[in-house]
């Protein structure tokens, strides 16, 4: 690993002070910034620990929704009673994510800033687009059964990991930053990017901005709630596909639809076209093929992940089954 | 300069590299080796150690991250003389076989009892909100910690046999 400068934050406005200097990067849990350093993706001149920030709270707000501090970690976050009860689909996109160990320090904030998995960006022995701009995609032509198959450009094919992202994206999930111009709030769904000619950029944060807290707005009513990952071992490993989804029936009719995907795309995943297809159709497995025709007409495979394309399909269609029989 | 607690004790590092893992500070500062580095990479667990009473990979943190920490290693946890009940079980079941995962599994298999007891769920709860300990829950919530020898369905008996003395006893 690379030398650094490390300095403990006391207030967030000392951490975004911190990050004026040139190569300066946040750290919080640090599983996947650790992790990408050891195998010199990563090469901060400057780490600002913002492990001790106050942004450890999960708090009931006025319109019924809540605010999740950037610090609170993903297993507190899971079993938060407030979550386990109105936004499940949340608690089950987090316990299906990494391992307790991880779990434990991994947090809010800082999952929905993990970076790619492709085996490219992680091996300096390979030319990859994110992690050295203008190399090449070894994806593209290379092994990629676990990349993009909807929203990948020429330049990158790959995925963002996160479960988390994918279920709070379903739940219409905004971001509070702070940075040096100030305070903002970001929907999560104009939070990531997509790769375009420039992948090396993996969010909308301005530099130096500082994640403070993740807000839920109320929880969709009388939906049925649904998480599911399909991954290659029952546990402790990455989607291949997953798929969020919290549906609302009125009188045996799809009054409304939220969806949202993960292991598709180089951002959590969601196409509000698929979600209308669905409303005022009866739960029916006709109505979710044809929301799946919606959701994969642009969908292209690079070889081994064409597999994707029918697992997206089938994996709707299960959801959205399940979704429909757990709904109010 | 670094204060950390490791296993009761407050030990003082007055220089320490700022790249020094947690695992790293335990097995080559303070003398600890029983914590062990299989991956680094937190895919394999062997490192897991407790912290302020949570477990966590001890080679995906830096050291200086933890001042003010308590940190409870294997050797905290028992001695070859007064064993963890935890550890009796893993010998009673035959929980392992090579024991280089085994001060992992341990601290991991400690730390997690200790989530059951708070009613955390996982991925394998069929309820989130009512926790029941059965075997899938048991191998779910000890999947970050690998076992090459493959001891895992005695890893899960004595893991099981801890959890739950009293039915154990009523079921004798």
């Amino acid at each position: 690993m690379r030398d650094f400068v490390y300095a403990r934050a006391a207030t967030a406005g000392d951490a975004i002070g911190a990050m004026a200097a040139p190569g300066a990067r946040y750290i919080a849990g640090g599983t996947n910034l650790i992790d990408l350093m050891k195998v010199d993706v990563e090469r901060p001149s400057r780490l600002v620990d913002i492990s001790r920030l106050p942004f450890t709270d999960v708090e009931d707000q006025p319109d019924g929704g809540v605010r999740i501090g950037a610090l609170v970690p993903n297993s507190d976050l899971a079993a938060h009673p407030r979550i386990r009860r109105d936004y499940p689909m949340l608690a089950r996109a987090l316990l299906a994510g990494a391992s307790g160990q991880l779990r434990n320090k991994a947090t809010t904030g800082g999952n929905l800033l993990q970076r790619t998995r492709c085996y490219y960006f992680y091996d300096t022995a390979l030319p990859c687009n994110k992690r050295d701009p203008g190399s090449g995609c070894g994806a593209i032509g290379g092994f990629n059964r676990i990349h993009a198959i909807l929203g990948a450009s020429e330049s990158c094919i790959a995925t963002h990991p996160s479960d988390m992202a994918v279920a709070m994206l379903a739940l219409d999930a905004r971001v509070e930053v702070r940075g040096p111009a100030g305070a903002r709030t970001i929907a999560l769904a104009d939070f990531h990017r997509l790769p375009g000619d420039t992948p090396h950029i993996d969010t909308n944060l301005e530099p130096g901005e500082l994640i403070e807290a993740v807000l839920l707005p109320p929880p969709p009513a009388a939906a049925g709630q649904v998480y599911r990952k399909v991954r290659d071992r029952a546990s402790y490993a990455f989607a291949l596909v997953s798929v969020a989804a919290a549906l609302t029936i009125d009188q045996g009719v799809i009054a409304r639809a939220a969806l949202a995907f993960g292991g598709l795309a180089h951002k959590p995943w969601r196409d509000r076209t698929v979600e209308q297809a669905l409303v005022g159709e009866r739960p029916s497995a006709p109505a979710f093929d044809r929301a799946a025709d919606r959701l994969l007409a642009d969908a292209r495979g690079r070889g081994h992940n064409d597999f994707k394309i029918m697992l997206a399909r089938r994996t709707l269609g299960a959801v959205l089954r399940e979704a429909a029989g757990a709904a109010r | 300069m670094l204060t950390i607690t490791v296993n009761g004790i407050e030990r003082r590092l007055e220089t320490l590299d700022v790249r020094t893992s947690l695992l790293d500070l335990l097995r080559e500062h303070v003398g600890l080796t029983g914590s062990k580095k299989g991956c680094d990479h937190g895919q394999c667990g062997a490192c897991t150690v407790l912290v302020n009473g949570r477990r966590i990979n001890a080679c995906l943190t830096l050291a200086i991250m933890h001042d003010g920490d308590e940190i409870v290693t294997i050797e905290g946890i028992g001695t070859p003389d007064r064993l963890h009940p935890m550890q009796q079980a893993f010998l009673r079941h035959d929980g392992y076989q090579c024991g280089y995962c085994t001060p992992g599994q341990i601290c991991s298999a400690i730390g997690m009892l200790d989530e059951i007891a708070k009613g955390w769920p996982s991925h394998a709860s069929r309820d989130l909100q009512t926790v029941l300990l059965d075997d899938a829950e048991i191998s779910e919530r000890m999947s970050g910690n690998l076992c090459r020898c493959s001891a895992y369905p005695n890893i899960v008996d004595a893991i099981r046999e801890v959890a739950e003395p009293v039915s154990k006893a009523e079921a004798a």
